[in-house]
């Protein structure tokens, strides 16, 4: 089978075996960390494959693009699969311990690989039409699991997160009705071509970005779309807010902005100036409204915020070290918010509470965790040599490069905020003297202590994909593949010779395209 | 042009709808509304005056058919829109039992 299509198959796959396992005890679990470890080794193959400024293509069911429907891996899907299914495992490895209090483990697991099964879809989608219904696959999985504990706030919080979703994916769906208006086709590397060709939907493809930035700005929390997310990514269970704010909002939100904006659309100074101004507010307030916190989980929720708004601002730059610095900061993001939900969640396993005001001295009880989540406290927070300090230096550099150093003096000013709300974390958690309230306190098991310290390992080593010849091979070539812009189209045309391609299809396509205005 | 008009205007219903009411239903129904909207949307963007249905015969030519690829996509999102339908409606239930109210105002212990 092919390789690109095994990603897909395999996630989906297991997420609908693990119900056929219900009746085994740890089965589900065993399950669901095996696929997500195969899943794991499946797409590191994939980003080996990828060949350096090329694409790895495959035809649905023998089909040719643009009619059929393709999966397309490039640099960039293959940074995002990497760092999905490290992601998606490392929280079925915890999840295997902390989803035993849930009486419906299997749903648990269930729900856990379809959203993993939605994310990889997204990246490797080659058409709008697959890329929304694997966004929809990875959303509704979401929405269920947020409200998994069913409490009264979840309940509330699922609800908020799934109406502002569904709202932002009918803007999606408008967006695409309106590209398909225009160009009469859905594969994103056909319009592309149609779009360069110049004749069609020049008028309106501003009006089609907005819409576009709006409906996924929703997904990725972009303030002022970010309502749902402090409510949402606090409720969840502890592994699934690692997965919603260290990959979710990363894949449904951002790689798919910037994907149509950069590869389809065609990137516009004014795009561009939006996303910048989109970005440094999510900064700026996302970092503010952390500060005021006191539930563990909210306040990461809101630094989570502020974090995919550098992520946003290094992507609006558009320059080959601002894409690059941005998605460096998207995996290393990935890696040390999933850890520092992780810690959140194995306080709340060992404790039961997540309100930093009742806590205090646990450092000494939990040493794992403690350090763990000071690796992570200062890899967000920017203090070299961790992972964070690097992708934020490189942001900054940009803004600088740019000619921005407004925007640079924000990034530098909100790592300083961010390193006063982590050690405020740090501070009321962990640190003190623990007097006699954690007596019965003792460190978690083994499988979430072994995913808190192999995500602790990742931050500590980060920091080498700054080094070119390292970081060049993975998150180099991610840049290049959006930095590409129109290439994209073309590399998938030389993949796919034989389809009938916009560009190529001449006199056959002007005629037919006339008599589709004609009759209309 | 009115058609597409009016499809604007039954999205717009729903939005305000989906943004105003204060009764969980009523979200629910307005998220519908806007959904359908914009499936009517893609629908009417497909259809051309006096078009067939898109089945292929041998003696007609394809522009005498209307598009049928908006009402292949159209289809999977009515399923999409069934599924969101009754995820929120489970939801709204769930909460109906824990609060005896549809009314968001008085259920609400979240900030925003």
């Amino acid at each position: 089978m092919d390789i690109l299509l095994s990603v897909v198959a395999v996630s989906l796959g297991a997420a609908f075996a693990v119900p056929l396992a219900a009746r085994r005890r740890r089965a589900p679990a065993a399950l669901a960390a095996g696929a997500a470890f195969l899943l794991l080794c499946l797409s590191a193959a994939v980003a080996a494959r990828v060949p350096r400024g090329g694409i790895l293509l495959h035809r649905a069911g023998g089909w040719p693009p643009p009619f059929g429907v393709v999966l397309v891996a490039d640099g960039l899907s293959a940074v995002m699969l990497v760092t999905i299914n490290a992601a998606v495992f490392l929280a079925a490895l915890y999840s295997s311990e902390y989803a035993r209090r849930y009486t419906g483990e299997w749903r648990f697991f269930t729900l856990l690989l379809l959203m993993a099964a939605g994310m990889n879809g997204v990246v490797l989608a080659g058409d709008l039409f697959n890329l929304l219904v694997f966004v929809e696959i990875a959303a509704f999985s979401a929405y269920a699991l947020v409200a998994f504990g069913t409490a009264s706030e979840e309940l509330e919080a699922s609800f908020k997160y799934a109406v502002l979703g569904i709202l932002s994916t009918n803007f999606v769906l408008f967006g695409i009705a309106l590209i398909y208006g225009s160009c009469s086709t859905l594969n994103m590397a056909d319009i592309s071509l149609a779009l360069a060709d110049g004749r069609r939907g020049a008028g309106y493809a501003g009006f089609v970005a907005a819409v576009f930035v709006f409906g996924f700005g929703l997904k990725s929390a972009l303030v002022p779309f970010h309502a749902w997310l402090p409510d949402a990514h606090s409720s969840a269970p502890a592994p699934v807010s690692a997965l919603l704010s260290g990959v979710l909002i990363k894949t449904l939100g951002v790689y798919a902005l910037a994907r149509v904006l950069f590869n389809v659309v065609g990137m516009t100074p004014a795009a561009s100036r939006l996303l910048m101004a989109l970005g440094g507010l999510s900064m700026a307030a996302g970092a503010a409204l952390a500060l005021g916190q006191w539930d563990m989980k909210r306040l990461l929720a809101y630094s989570s915020i502020s974090q995919v708004g550098y992520i946003v601002l290094g992507l609006g730059l558009g320059t080959p070290l601002g894409v690059a610095g941005a998605l460096f900061h998207l995996v290393n993001h990935s890696v040390f918010k999933s850890l520092l939900f992780l810690n959140a969640g194995a306080v709340e396993h060992a404790t039961g509470m997540r309100d930093l005001r009742r806590m205090g001295g646990l450092g000494g009880r939990m040493p794992v965790t403690a350090a763990t989540s000071m690796i992570a406290s200062l890899s967000i927070a920017g203090l070299p040599p961790l992972s964070g300090f690097w992708s934020k230096l490189a942001i900054v550099a940009a803004c600088v490069g740019a000619g921005r150093p407004g925007y640079a003096a924000l990034a530098v000013l909100v790592s300083v905020l961010t390193l006063a709300i982590v050690m405020r974390l740090q501070r009321y958690a962990f640190f003190g003297e623990p007097g006699g309230r954690w007596d019965g306190v003792g460190e978690v098991p083994a499988p979430m202590r072994i995913a808190m310290c192999a995500l602790a390992l990742a931050c500590l080593l980060g920091g080498l994909l700054a080094i070119p010849t390292v970081g060049g091979r993975f998150i180099g070539r991610g840049a290049e593949a959006l930095l590409a812009g129109g290439g994209y189209a073309e590399k998938v045309r030389a993949a796919a010779p034989e389809g009938a391609w916009c560009g190529s299809r001449g006199g056959a396509g002007a005629a037919r395209r006339a008599s589709a205005r004609g009759g209309g | 042009m009115t058609a597409y008009l009016l499809a604007s205007l039954l999205f717009l219903v729903g939005i305000y709808s989906a943004a105003t009411k204060r009764n969980l239903i009523k979200i629910i129904i307005g998220l519908g509304i806007s959904g359908y909207a914009i499936n009517l949307f893609f629908v009417l963007l497909g259809y051309r005056a006096g078009g067939r249905a898109p089945i292929f015969p041998e003696a007609l030519a394809a522009g005498e058919m209307v598009d049928p690829l908006p009402q292949a996509l159209v289809l999977m999102f009515i399923v999409v829109g069934l599924g969101a339908t009754s995820l929120l409606s489970a939801l709204a239930v769930r909460l109906y039992e824990k609060h005896g109210t549809f009314d968001v105002r008085r259920m609400r212990r979240l900030r925003g």
